[in-house]
């Protein structure tokens, strides 16, 4: 139910002059939390961490010029298995990505 | 310009965040029942606390001309052991003859377990036979997808519920669409990690329209911000929105919505 986009007023060129700065500090600690993972002592384990498999998966939609990116990227972290547990057993909180048949 | 935060958890903040709220332009606010860190070990921990939001707290708010209202529940953190959940669903209904009370909430999922379904439906039930509002909590991260289809499929298997007496928070981009598309409303929370941004809730109103949606900052005792709504304000008119359209999304839209319940007295001007 994606509708028109009424309301913004602003030009690629307003949008670019606003919101670069602050993407592009996001951008560089992105490739800083990389760098980081590399100097760990077992970096070649990182690999293997569910949640860095859908950060990878994530990374492509980003320059692959289709719509609803942030939407996309949110599904990819998203549990999509159909089964319930009785009990959280008294964990409260989550990790930021599903194992997804892990 | 005056404004609404219709979800913020104030027993957790002081009063120098009323008072910063009221500077801002806030004229009113609900006050939803939840988790509060930890988990309660009796009925009558609930107790007390369910008077604080129908008693203590709108006393508190008043004093810095914010009106206060608030919603009772057990929330889902607290529901996955379901004997006790019981316990505390059977002294919600004396609460629900609160003069500030507005509904049931916010209930919901958390991580998305058969008992804290079960305890979910139970809740929608209740908010049926008593004639309430629901204001539901959907999951975090990866639960929320999930999460969010169980609790629509739940409240639509009631069929007591009008969904346009329901408003389901939390939403963000890969849940917005569903939500409204079912006849709900939808909550934007602005968080600096966890949910939205202010600019990406307002990317979500250029995408799915102005109607239906309201903007809250579910501010509590861990990383939240009593003053999103006000940025989320400054951000539209930073794009250049007109302030008729800021009013109707941080204004007039939580009133469209809680009127509908005879306990909300607030009046838009």
């Amino acid at each position: 139910m994606i509708k028109e986009k009424i309301h913004n007023t602003l030009t690629s060129k307003e949008v670019i002059d606003r919101y670069f700065p602050e993407n592009r500090a996001k951008l560089i600690d992105l490739a800083a939390f990389f760098d980081r993972m590399d100097r760990t002592s077992d970096s070649h384990a990182a690999g293997s961490d569910y949640r860095l498999t859908a950060f990878f998966e994530a990374l492509n939609i980003l320059s692959d010029g289709e719509a609803n990116r942030a939407g996309r990227i949110l599904e990819i972290f998203s549990d999509k298995t159909a089964e319930l547990p009785q009990s959280a057993d008294g964990v409260k909180g989550a990790t930021g990505a599903a194992k997804n048949g892990e | 310009m005056k404004y609404i935060d219709p979800h913020i958890h104030m027993v957790s903040r002081t009063t120098d965040d009323y008072m910063r709220m009221a500077l801002a332009g806030c004229v009113c606010i609900t006050e939803p029942a939840f988790w509060n860190a930890f988990d309660r070990g009796s009925v009558h921990g609930f107790r007390d606390y369910f008077v604080q939001l129908t008693q203590y707290e709108p006393r508190r708010a008043g004093k810095y001309g914010i009106e206060y209202y608030s919603w009772i529940c057990i929330n889902p953190k607290e529901a996955d052991d379901p004997a006790f959940a019981r316990e505390v669903i059977s002294i919600i209904p004396e609460f629900l003859e609160s003069e500030r009370v507005v509904g049931i909430g916010e209930i919901g999922l958390n991580k998305n377990t058969k008992n804290e379904l079960v305890i979910l439906e139970e809740q929608i039930a209740l908010a049926s036979e008593y004639d309430q509002l629901i204001l539901v909590h959907t999951p975090h991260l990866e639960d929320k997808l999930k999460g969010t289809r169980l609790i629509m499929d739940a409240i639509s298997a009631n069929s007591g519920i009008d969904p346009d007496r329901v408003l389901i928070d939390h939403a963000e981009e890969h849940t917005v669409s569903e939500i409204l598309d079912r006849g709900y409303w939808a909550g934007l929370t602005i968080y600096p990690n966890t949910k939205c941004t202010p600019q990406r809730a307002v990317d979500i109103i250029e995408m799915y329209g102005p109607d239906r949606i309201w903007i809250n900052s579910a501010a509590d005792w861990g990383d939240s911000d009593p003053l999103s709504v006000p940025k989320v304000r400054f951000e539209m008119r930073q794009r250049g929105y007109t302030d008729e359209l800021i009013e109707k999304i941080t204004h007039r839209n939580p009133v469209e919505f809680l009127s509908q319940s005879e306990r909300f007295h607030y009046r838009y001007e």
